[in-house]
């Protein structure tokens, strides 16, 4: 068997056509960047999913941690007053 | 399936922790990379997403057999698209496999030893061009009957990764169906030639789902788990209901003398496959492992010096790039 070390992984976002902003839509393994993105243009954008690509070296990605759910995402939860649907406004006042 | 008998793995895990998992799952919640899981769901899933990804890529063998002598450019290029879409959809496995905490190597050497299985189905051969019918016709519509229900799947990753799957593989099952049309209307010797590819692969299509219920025991705690959907019969029963039919419309025979529709179950009532073949060619001993394990083993070393010259030359550039600032 092979000793080489394997190629690092890489995140791939795409950009769709339609004005959308990238999105992530996996990963794959590669040598250096240049590498990712033609890797990512075979394995992502096969039926013309899109017209830009981005990677990005997965090792390089910071993520919030699953037990941290609580104290970021709760706050949020009793703010209904974010949302416009908090403030009744009367119909006669028409659209806003 | 493309995963066929999948050890769920035995979990001594906290039973608190296991119980508030288990609700996650029951929930319809999606479990994601860096969440606590219990060690036998991350192991019964690397097994089974692997022997997945395995299957899309030895899948590639038996139908790349035939692209260089496809009887026309169109049907070359429908089957180039095909084949390459295999190996897009085990990369996609392998990457969701490898957000558990295994290699890209490492399952590629698990494969190689022995350790990792494929389906069963890529160990038959493909002898004629109907066989390209036949395989896309009944071998991805069986795949995909397994695969829709598991974009459902708890896990993220997998479950993600199975939904660009489907998107994708409805075109390998109409391109397989589209064959076995151009077959069926063409010369007699044609004709024989589609019913002699459909006699060798309507069993070995059956043995995909995995053996009976009442021979499956490891499906309760992966069907708990949500890895596994359907049991293996409920499958197959669907593949026979809705092929049945299509089979009809070719003017085929299925091989099947207990084949018939049974009024009161709503189902066709047919004859199981050989099971002792199937354990047979799962063991080792079909009649292509050898060859498709011999074929993964050259790729793989003949591939090494590439793998190894890449990182030489990215790490070339990294310096060139540092000197230069």
């Amino acid at each position: 068997m092979s000793t080489s070390k394997e190629w690092p992984l890489w995140e791939v976002f795409i950009r769709g056509q339609h004005g959308m902003s990238h999105r992530h839509v996996g990963s794959l393994h590669a040598a250096d960047a240049e590498h990712a993105i033609r890797n990512a243009r075979d394995v992502y954008t096969r039926r013309n999913e899109g017209v830009s690509i981005w990677v990005v070296e997965a090792a390089q990605i910071t993520a919030s941690s699953p037990s941290e759910k609580g104290p970021l995402y709760e706050p949020a939860r009793d703010k209904v007053y974010r949302h416009p649907t908090f403030y009744d406004i009367p119909e006669e006042v028409g659209k806003m | 399936m493309y995963a066929q008998m999948i050890k769920s793995e035995a979990t001594q895990d906290d039973p608190e922790m296991l119980a508030a998992f288990q609700a996650r799952i029951d929930a319809g919640e999606k479990i994601e990379p860096k969440d606590w899981m219990p060690e036998g769901y991350r192991k019964t899933l690397i097994r089974q997403i692997g022997q997945h990804a395995h299957s899309e890529i030895v899948g590639q063998l038996p139908e790349g057999n035939w692209i260089t002598r496809a009887p026309t450019l169109e049907r070359k290029a429908n089957l180039l698209a095909k084949v390459q879409d295999e190996a897009g959809h085990g990369l996609y496995l392998y990457c969701a496999a490898e957000t558990l905490g295994v290699s890209r190597d490492e399952l590629t050497e698990m494969l190689l030893d022995g350790r990792m299985k494929y389906s069963s189905i890529f160990n038959y051969p493909t002898l004629t061009w109907a066989d390209m019918g036949a395989v896309g016709w009944l071998v991805d519509g069986a795949a995909i009957m397994n695969q829709v229900p598991l974009q459902r799947t708890s896990y993220g990753p997998y479950a993600r990764a199975m939904v660009r799957i489907c998107k994708e593989e409805s075109f390998h099952q109409r391109q397989g169906f589209h064959i076995m049309m151009a077959m069926v209307n063409g010369s007699d010797a044609q004709k024989r030639m589609a019913q002699d590819a459909l006699n060798r692969f309507w069993y070995p299509a059956l043995m995909m789902f995995g053996p009976s219920d009442k021979d499956s025991v490891h499906s309760t705690q992966s069907m708990a788990w949500k890895i596994k959907m359907n049991t293996n019969d409920e499958l197959r029963q669907k593949f026979v209901d809705e092929t049945v039919p299509q089979a009809e419309y070719l003017g085929l025979t299925v091989p099947d003398e207990n084949l018939r529709w049974n009024e009161e179950t709503g189902h066709y009532d047919f004859s199981e496959p050989d099971w002792s073949e199937f354990f047979d060619v799962i063991s080792g001993n079909g009649p292509c492992n050898t060859d498709r394990l011999n074929a993964r083993q050259k790729a793989w070393d003949d591939g090494a010096w590439v793998r190894e010259a890449m990182v030489a030359h990215a790490e070339k550039k990294r310096a060139r790039k540092l000197a230069a600032e």
